[in-house]
């Protein structure tokens, strides 16, 4: 942009916040992750004007690659209206002025802090997570020279120590959210906070899924169409969380991922989908759970009264 | 000429240097399956700096370390890359610390300690790698009812076998020991070189073991070296030096042990 171009703009800040330069060098790391999928690529990671923790990683991805054509949407636990989501939205709308919105296929950029939405993802869209910690060989082995190595040289065998530590103390592998996978054959990589009911979404997906770790200063990728595999052992298959015979509450959907609610002290809960696009496109579509409104299908008292 | 009649570690002149201060100095021996060598001397003689370049831990400053591998080519230890130095430490060789946090996972249980390297080169099925351990704890003597314990709850001596454990699992070759016994009271010690003698004569394995203790050295050895300032001094059949050393730092040695009730 030349002097002349800059002095026309109003004062303030330069689109999505970040200045040009620092949007390139971001590029760059994210053109490398893409490259090498599930490698931690090292990044030059701002200050942002919220606190670590709050997504600063997931926000300078999506500042970096988002133009004024793109369709925002913003997940925190599934959820388009919860804290984290409101003011990423915020943010983004009044530094970049982009279109907003809550549903998964209208989105060309989506960036989530847990979930993979429901709604199946179609190509050309962009995944971007917000990860606390990216370095999945961290807890048993501290040194950061040496899971550099570990990785250099796919020494992965602590990560099976990990799940051995689950099954030993609880009887089946227990780690329920960031489980390790394997990308591509080659490194390992934390999925970051989501839920492993998300993982085999990640797998094959058409959708590009970046991955921002602000306060770590990592970025990794996966690309449309790349093996993720989640790790285990052949007497202890991978699996997903499972709610049989359960049913949203508001949309009587099955076979999602849900929240559970609790309803009063007396035990009262109910379970409702945590994706909320999805599940209020479904009451859209006519289908009620059985505390909806409406009085929906089966309008019975809660469970466990 | 069978394989076993070749020497599995061959080191010639083998130097390393601290900067300008004299780790270890021109020292070139064989080791053949099934021996055990003893490496002694005082405090600052050179002792742990060679095991360490011998185990591929430390790049010497000179000289060249060969490794005979499993299906009898030569290796150059210092010549191949890191992932084989890497992998030959967690598999073919095994090193036990004087300090067990060193040689442990802490913070993991006892069977994830020893199952470890069964993970690393690839068994994927829980039930073996738990069979395997439990098998292991037995011939160190450990309770297996202890498997799921994490080694902070251990006491020293036990500490020590389940280091011994871990490193044996993969039925390595070459094992390497930074005074095993070290810490130990006397009765634990006792016990323990009773165990590794039997395990190192039912295995074959080849050891080299550095100590300082000559009682350590005499009990498990075939051959000694004697080490003072960086190099070694004396070297022969354990028996013959310490019955009969020839280098008066030797024979200083071997008369300044405290000979009790004699």
């Amino acid at each position: 942009m030349s002097l002349s171009e800059i002095s026309e703009q109003p004062a303030g800040y330069n689109f999505a916040y970040l200045d040009e330069q620092t949007k390139r060098m971001i590029r760059r790391a994210i053109l490398k992750a893409i490259a090498i999928p599930g490698y931690q690529v090292p990044f030059a990671s701002r200050e942002m004007p919220m606190p670590y923790g709050w997504g600063t990683g997931g926000i300078q991805v999506t500042a970096s690659i988002i133009g004024p054509d793109d369709v925002l949407k913003v997940i925190d636990q599934g959820a388009d209206d919860t804290t984290n989501a409101v003011s990423i939205r915020n943010f983004f709308a009044r530094t970049a002025g982009v279109a907003m919105t809550s549903r998964a296929e209208e989105a060309t950029i989506i960036q989530t802090r847990h979930r993979i939405p429901e709604t199946p993802l179609h190509t050309g869209q962009i995944l971007v997570y917000q990860v606390p910690i990216p370095e999945p060989l961290r807890f048993l082995e501290p040194r950061e020279t040496e899971t550099r190595k570990m990785h250099a040289l796919s020494e992965y065998g602590l990560m099976h120590v990990k799940l051995y530590e689950d099954i030993a103390r609880h009887g089946h592998i227990a780690t329920t959210y960031a489980y390790p996978v394997m990308v591509e054959d080659r490194y390992v990589m934390d999925p970051s906070p989501t839920p492993k009911f998300d993982n085999p979404k990640m797998h094959m997906s058409p959708a590009l899924q970046l991955f921002g770790a602000g306060r770590e200063k990592r970025i990794y990728a996966v690309p449309p169409h790349t093996k993720v595999v989640s790790l285990d052992f052949e007497d202890h298959p991978f699996s997903v969380q499972e709610w049989p015979d359960t049913q949203c509450a508001m949309c009587g959907a099955e076979g999602v991922y849900f929240d559970e609610v609790l309803l009063d002290d007396r035990g009262g809960r109910m379970f409702v989908c945590s994706d909320t696009d999805y599940c209020e496109r479904r009451q859209a579509e006519g289908h009620f759970g059985h505390l909806h409104a409406s009085g929906g299908a089966g309008a019975a008292a809660p469970e466990n009264r | 000429m069978t394989m076993r009649d070749l020497p599995l570690l061959e080191i010639e002149g083998l130097t390393h240097f601290y900067g300008a201060q004299l780790g270890c100095r021109n020292v070139s021996f064989d080791i053949y399956s099934g021996e055990v060598l003893a490496i002694v001397g005082e405090s600052g003689s050179g002792k742990s700096t060679l095991l360490n370049c011998l185990s591929a831990q430390l790049r010497p400053t000179g000289g060249t370390i060969h490794y005979r591998m499993r299906d009898g080519s030569r290796l150059d230890v210092y010549g191949a890359g890191e992932a084989e130095q890497r992998r030959l430490l967690r598999t073919d060789w095994g090193f036990v610390h004087q300090h067990p946090h060193r040689g442990l996972r802490m913070g993991v249980s006892a069977g994830a300690n020893v199952g470890e390297r069964l993970m690393v080169v690839g068994e994927r099925h829980y039930g073996n790698i738990r069979a395997k351990a439990l098998e292991w704890l037995g011939k160190v003597e450990i309770d297996g009812a202890r498997i799921d314990d994490v080694p902070n709850t251990f006491s020293g001596g036990m500490q020590q076998r389940l280091q011994i454990a871990r490193n044996l699992v993969t039925e390595p070759r070459l094992i390497f020991m930074d005074e095993p016994t070290g810490g130990l009271d006397v009765s634990v010690q006792a016990r323990l070189l009773d165990l590794i003698r039997t395990l190192v004569a039912d295995l074959g394995l080849s050891v080299i073991i550095v100590t300082h203790d000559l009682a350590v050295a005499r009990l498990l050895s075939d051959r000694i070296m004697v080490m003072k300032g960086g190099e070694v001094i004396e070297t022969g059949l354990t028996d013959q030096v310490l019955d009969d050393p020839h280098m008066p730092y030797t024979q200083l040695l071997v008369s300044s042990i405290l000979q009790v009730g004699a």
